[in-house]
């Protein structure tokens, strides 16, 4: 087996709020919003990292591509570990991990027309090139993406969403970076237009060799476009299996209770959503034991003090006392 | 006889670059206790419809057609008298309940406030009302809770009080604008069961706005598919989803990714939603439709047929 070009190891993301201090003067609080989080992701492969709202999947890809600072743990390139407060490993990892984001027109700069923010991440990665061939490699990629020429002066708030979404990825891939950070991409898109840029990504990574990091929330987009998927709660993983394992048989309590609310659209498959009751922990004061034990069905006394870890074989790794019995 | 009924509705927006035709020639009956979905993609007109209903419609908006509920046309009725028949028999819950909650009032009062205006209970009368409510809705500690601000609760917990205070009044009828959207799986989850246990204590019939199939399969008997603001297909959702009918469902269905079947490539529907600068004159989906032939372009299809309505001129037997 050939060395994974991503390699994220016991990565940790605090944010310090001042909510619910004493005293102004009072040290602030400590919200955990990624909690020790660790995966190998191999060229070409696809990760999906699904969760509910708040649990980290967003910011865990954030610190991965240097937008938030980890307060802890390593991230290895293609076998070299970044240190992100060095600009020169900054710059490489730019050049070779690149990102799209949730809300596609935010993410576009409204005083630039397509044609300049699509040809802007040439002029940092590729100094080599001439001005010609910039030209030349950004009108390819826009055509790549589906966009006509004609509208290549227009400016971002003349585009749909699905355009806009297309144009984000045209930016993102111009350099030809090797690992593309995907944050719940399809999600602000309409059915029709999720499919055509799920179709449009995988289509991409198959053509580029592309490694892909792909966070959602939808569970079918996430099996669909995944080869592993990681289950997070509260900033831990939970479960990391092949797409088809995770769906069909989940093997964490958190798992199988997401799974189980997902609607299915056939009206003769009748689903019976798992209920979860208790309270989410709070990300400021974390339990000692597992992360899942306040609202776990099958919890069990060892679970209020002992963190399990993500242990199993290489494909079917689950975080859960139960399992290792 | 039916509970609402809302005849050849077109809604049109004035704006700087002329007309948007959002929802046009749209025709359906609402029964009593019936459960009826409305799906769409955005732009679609599917709110513009429960806004027209609830006469929220924006300054700009033009409406024709008739509203009919219990024989009143809800489009001309003067705001005094729709003031009586909102929030009292028409509830409606909108997609973020944040932004549907007045965040500097306490939830004792934002919910007190419906009955006491639609009812005349007194305050303590209305608070025992908003309790109970509260508790149908399954808010834990509800009681100790009625003096809370509705930042002071999670997204399902704000939009369990959403939907409380639509149904506060036992209304005949609940407008829900995408309920779930903003809410995550297992919370969509807990929301749709709660709303179809009250549905089946009150009988209160639902208009479900969503653009979720799965939602849809799992709450609704009927079915109405908008694009373009025109209908497409009219359907019990059983049928619906077994054969589709027209173009435009046989394309959203395939185009979702189905949890349980990871098939090499998702069935997109090509191009870009309609442009409804001008009203249509012509199916709105031939465009981007697989089957189109060019009558598709010249003539606006008729929705036909007896219990499973479309608006197609290609006769099903031909659809790919």
């Amino acid at each position: 087996m050939t060395d994974p070009i991503l390699s994220v190891s016991d990565l940790r993301v605090t944010f310090a709020i001042n909510q619910g201090k004493k005293w102004p003067w009072s040290p602030a609080n400590a919200l955990h919003a990624v909690n020790g989080v660790g995966f190998d992701l191999h060229r070409g492969k696809t990760l999906g990292i699904v969760g509910e709202s708040g649990c980290g999947k967003s910011t865990l890809i954030r610190a991965i591509a240097g937008l938030v600072t980890p307060s802890g743990g390593t991230v290895q390139l293609d076998g070299r570990t970044m240190d992100y407060s060095r600009r020169a490993d900054m710059q490489e990892l730019r050049r070779r991990m690149q990102m799209i984001f949730q809300d596609p027109i935010a993410s576009l700069n409204p005083r630039m027309t397509i044609r300049d923010i699509v040809a802007e991440p040439l002029t940092y990665f590729r100094p080599d090139m001439s001005g010609a061939e910039r030209k030349r490699a950004t009108r390819e990629m826009l055509d790549r993406v589906g966009i006509p020429e004609r509208n290549f002066n227009r400016f971002p708030h003349e585009f749909s969403g699905g355009q806009c979404q297309r144009i984000g990825i045209a930016r993102a891939l111009v350099s030809t970076p090797q690992v593309l950070l995907c944050d719940e991409p399809v999600s602000a898109l309409d059915v029709s237009i999720q499919a055509q840029v799920i179709n449009l990504l995988k289509e991409l990574q198959d053509e580029m060799g592309l490694t892909l990091v792909f966070v959602a929330h939808d569970l079918g987009v996430v099996r669909h476009i995944s080869d592993d998927v990681l289950v997070m709660y509260m900033g831990g993983v939970m479960e990391r299996a092949p797409a088809g394992a995770v769906v069909d048989t989940p093997r964490h309590p958190y798992s199988q209770a997401l799974l189980s609310a997902v609607p299915v659209p056939d009206p003769r498959v009748k689903t019976t959503p798992q209920v979860l009751n208790g309270d989410l922990p709070s990300p400021l004061n974390l339990p000692q034991g597992c992360l899942f034990q306040s609202r776990c069905p099958k919890r069990i006394d060892a679970c209020r003090s002992i963190r399990p870890e993500l242990k199993g074989p290489e494909n079917a790794k689950v975080a859960c006392l139960l399992e290792e019995t | 006889m039916s509970l609402l009924s809302v005849n050849n509705l077109n809604i049109r927006f004035r704006t700087g670059d002329g007309y948007v035709h959002a929802v046009n020639d749209v025709s359906f009956d609402i029964a009593k206790g019936q459960k009826l979905a409305v799906v769409g993609e955005s732009g679609s007109g599917k709110s513009q419809i429960a806004m027209s209903i609830m006469g929220l419609l924006a300054n700009n908006a033009e409406a024709e057609g008739e509203v009919l509920y219990e024989g009143q046309n809800l489009l001309t009725l003067p705001s005094a008298k729709l003031n009586r028949i909102r929030a009292k028999d028409i509830g409606i819950i909108f997609q973020d309940p944040m932004s549907s909650l007045n965040p500097y009032m306490r939830i004792e009062r934002q919910l007190g406030e419906v009955v006491e205006q639609h009812e005349g209970l007194s305050r303590s009368d209305a608070r025992k009302r908003v309790l109970e409510v509260m508790e149908a809705v399954q808010i834990p500690d509800a009681k100790n809770r009625l003096t809370a601000y509705p930042h002071e609760f999670s997204g399902g917990m704000r939009q369990r009080i959403v939907i409380a205070m639509a149904l506060i009044c036992k209304p005949k009828l609940i407008l829900a604008d995408e309920p779930t959207t903003a809410l995550d799986v297992t919370v969509q989850a807990q929301i749709m069961s709660l709303l179809d246990e009250i549905q089946r204590e009150l009988g209160t019939a639902v208009m479900l706005i969503t653009h979720d199939l799965g939602v849809v399969a799992g709450f609704c008997e009927d079915t109405l598919v908008l694009y373009g603001g025109r209908v497409m297909e009219a359907a019990p959702t059983l049928d619906l989803f077994d054969a589709p009918g027209h173009p435009y469902t046989r394309g959203l269905l395939r185009a979702v990714p189905n949890i349980s079947d990871a098939s090499a490539s998702l069935a997109a529907i090509p191009g870009s939603p309609p442009n409804q600068t001008r009203a249509p004159v012509a199916c709105p989906f031939a465009p981007r439709c697989v089957d189109a032939i060019p009558g598709c372009h010249q003539t606006l299809p008729e929705l036909t047929g007896d219990r499973q309505q479309r608006a197609c001129i290609r006769p099903v037997e031909e659809l790919t």
